[in-house]
């Protein structure tokens, strides 16, 4: 068996197909983002954490420092436990208060860091004490809603009893 | 079992789609000898062959090569007696995909772990046989029709077989490559001491150079003998056929219902 | 009598649905006895080295250019309606995710089929009229594993190579058209990208799509080859059916992978 020029078509061939899927994981998607050996390990519980999902980005002040890892709910404490990875070269105060943001009007959800003043920071498997769950559209709409109800009452009831004959 | 008969055919029959091809066929094949089958095409003279390679199996009857019951065979069994078989297609059937010198390789290269120099020498011996050494890098597409025919017996023979068929090896080639194959055939059949199966419709050619015809007609063995007994028969039919008259018992007309009944000129 | 035709006609769709099941039964038994029958392909890989080379590296100049021009035309439209939203910084995401999660893969696959494919078909429908099969089958040689075992991974191997490439160079049109021509911002367009993709979510499953497309259109062109009436008409019929089969079964599987991959995420 001896070398052939058709060999080195294949090789060619093979080689460039595997330059293109390196393009697609390095250039293209997230692989070199983060590996998971240069991460440690932080939970935080949440009342609502709204739309976010696993893989979404941890920002602080916009500069992303990790991602969810897991999102798990706790049944005895009826809340929901988020698992997040945040890179080891970040490090954080232990009274950094971690909140659900979402980015723009309509964007993704991502979780937001805001720095303490504590001299300890946070250890592998710590946790964030100070949350900020997300904010739920229907809720804010239903609260802007009932708000506005509250003080239409207040405003019918200084009038008298017009807003009756107007209710019926 | 007599061990000078190298294929033994007997009571052999053979149906395809409940259509009878071969009715009673009994045929002797000695070894060393070269055997024509002949026959007008049809006759069921390439099923023969297929079934003496095992591509075919038979419906009832024995067929025994080198005493082995073909029809027995398993896939392996069956494999490893065609490795002592050669076969020559009808138009060679090169592999067109792989050059002169592959082609005649190819067989060494499944079979065989003979390293590369081994190989190139059997080739080139195998490429001298049939005149073509210098052919050997040329591509099966730039061949002539002749060409083709000798590379493919070249690569029939290359594992040194103990039986090779040829299945219409004159068909459609020129008087000077017709004579030339002929030659060769009984040539490479006495320096090989292989035996040589042919099937052909090429009287002139074959009497030449056989040593035993079997006439074939519709399914049944319809004479049989030597070179000289076949030119000396007296048999209507294969007088027809040495002779290629018109008028015999052989007819022009395919089998049917007859020709004034189709014209309608018969009332029914 | 009408009702005798429509007895005729029933009889004719019955007859058509078994020969139809028949033949896929006999394209499922060729497929598994290629896969049984692949020792073969790979101690002697030269053989399959060889089909890569005609399956494979023959495809590359179609791909490519259709690759370009695909990721090019995504740039152009992509670009046309998020500037209507003021968001043509997501151009890069939205060039990236549907060339690595559906046209690359897809495309590629379809490419393939009519290069490729029916290139097959062809090869091995004529190998087997000019008595070649035949020939190999006499001379003790598995034509299954000879001829289709190193064709089918020849194939299977070239093709998400192919779709890898298909969508770089898309990617790479994209860029072309989206910021050198447009002018979109080039750290958002590359950012947002890569904020988007995600590796084992959008380029595996991609790969994955990809190797069972190769699957898919390989087997379907060899057992079309193989299965031709050894005929000119007949290998001309089994390379048209090759490349509506496999266009048909690429498109399909695309629906039903995505819906295992994407579904819920």
């Amino acid at each position: 068996m001896e070398r052939t020029t058709l060999d080195l078509w294949v090789g060619a061939f093979v080689v460039g197909g595997l330059i293109a899927l390196t393009i697609l994981a390095f250039k293209v998607g997230n692989l070199g983002g983060y590996d998971g050996s240069e991460t440690y390990s932080v939970s935080a519980e949440f009342d609502n954490i709204g739309g976010l999902k696993v893989k979404a980005p941890i920002k602080s002040s916009g500069v992303v420092v990790g991602r969810v890892a897991d999102i798990q709910f706790d049944n005895g404490k009826f809340r929901a436990r988020v698992e997040m990875r945040i890179g080891k070269q970040f490090q954080f105060p232990k009274d950094t208060s971690a909140s659900i943001l979402t980015s723009g009007l309509l964007g993704e959800q991502y979780i937001g860091l805001e720095a303490g003043g504590d001299e300890v920071n946070l250890k592998n498997g710590d946790k964030f004490k100070l949350t900020q769950s997300a904010m739920v559209l229907e809720q804010l709409i239903g609260q802007f809603l009932f708000s506005k109800a509250s003080e239409d009452g207040d405003k019918k009831k200084s009038n008298g009893g017009d807003s009756k004959a107007v209710a019926q | 079992m007599s061990a000078e008969n190298l294929v033994e055919i007997s009571d052999l029959n053979f149906t395809y789609d409940k259509r009878p091809i071969l009715k009673g066929i009994n045929m002797r094949i000695p070894r060393g000898k070269i055997v024509a089958i002949m026959g007008l095409s049809g006759c069921g003279k390439t099923t023969t062959l297929r079934l003496i390679g095992g591509a075919l199996k038979a419906t009832t009857g024995s067929i025994k090569v080198a005493g082995q019951e073909m029809s027995d065979l398993d896939q392996d069994g069956l494999y490893r007696m065609r490795r002592k078989m050669g076969m020559l297609f009808q138009f060679g059937a090169l592999f067109t995909d792989l050059s002169v010198y592959e082609n005649v390789a190819f067989q060494m290269r499944e079979h065989t772990d003979l390293p590369e120099s081994m190989v190139r020498d059997l080739v080139m011996m195998k490429l001298h046989a049939v005149g073509l050494v210098g052919a050997h890098n040329l591509m099966p597409s730039e061949l002539s029709g002749g060409m083709a025919r000798r590379v493919a017996l070249a690569r029939a023979i290359s594992l040194d077989p103990m039986l090779i068929m040829y299945d219409e090896p004159f068909a459609g080639l020129d008087p000077i490559s017709l004579s030339v194959i002929g030659n060769l055939l009984r040539r490479l059949n006495d320096a090989l001491g292989a035996t040589t199966v042919l099937v052909t419709h090429d009287i002139q050619e074959s009497l030449k150079i056989v040593d035993y015809i079997y006439f074939m007609s519709d399914g049944v063995v319809v004479a049989e003998g030597t070179a000289d007994e076949i030119k000396a028969s007296n048999l209507p039919f294969v007088h027809q056929f040495v002779w290629g008259e018109i008028d015999g018992p052989m007819t022009f007309h395919y089998p049917g219902a007859p020709y004034r009944k189709d014209l309608m000129l018969e009332a029914s | 009598m009408p009702h005798r035709k429509i007895g005729f006609g029933l009889r004719s769709v019955g007859h058509t649905m078994i020969d139809g099941i028949w033949r896929l039964g006999y394209a499922s038994r060729f497929f598994f006895v290629t896969l049984i029958s692949s020792g073969a392909s790979f101690r002697r890989i030269h053989l399959t080295i060889r089909e890569i080379y005609f399956s494979g590296v023959m495809s590359l100049i179609i791909i490519i250019v259709s690759g370009l021009f695909v990721g090019m035309v995504l740039g152009l439209q992509g670009y046309e309606t998020l500037q209507k939203y003021g968001s043509e910084s997501a151009l890069g995401s939205l060039v990236a995710l549907s060339l690595v999660r559906e046209l690359g893969p897809v495309l590629a696959a379809l490419l393939f089929a009519s290069r490729a494919g029916s290139a097959i078909t062809a090869e091995i429908g004529l190998m087997k009229a000019t008595e070649q099969i035949s020939a190999m089958e006499m001379m003790a040689v598995d034509p299954i594993a000879r001829v289709v075992a190193p064709r089918f991974w020849a194939g299977v191997i070239s093709m998400p190579l192919l779709a890898a490439m298909f969508s770089a160079i898309g990617v790479f049109g994209g860029y072309l058209v989206g910021v050198v021509l447009i002018g979109v911002d080039e750290g958002s367009f590359w950012s947002q990208m890569q904020a988007a993709v995600d590796f084992r979510q959008d380029i595996v499953n991609g790969v994955i799509k990809s190797v069972v497309f190769g699957v898919a259109v390989t087997a379907i062109a060899l057992f079309e080859g193989y299965d031709a009436p050894p005929t000119a008409e007949g290998v001309s019929h089994a390379t048209t059916r090759t490349v509506v089969t496999s266009a048909l079964a690429v498109l399909a599987l695309d629906f039903i992978l995505t819906a295992f991959m994407f579904r819920g995420v």
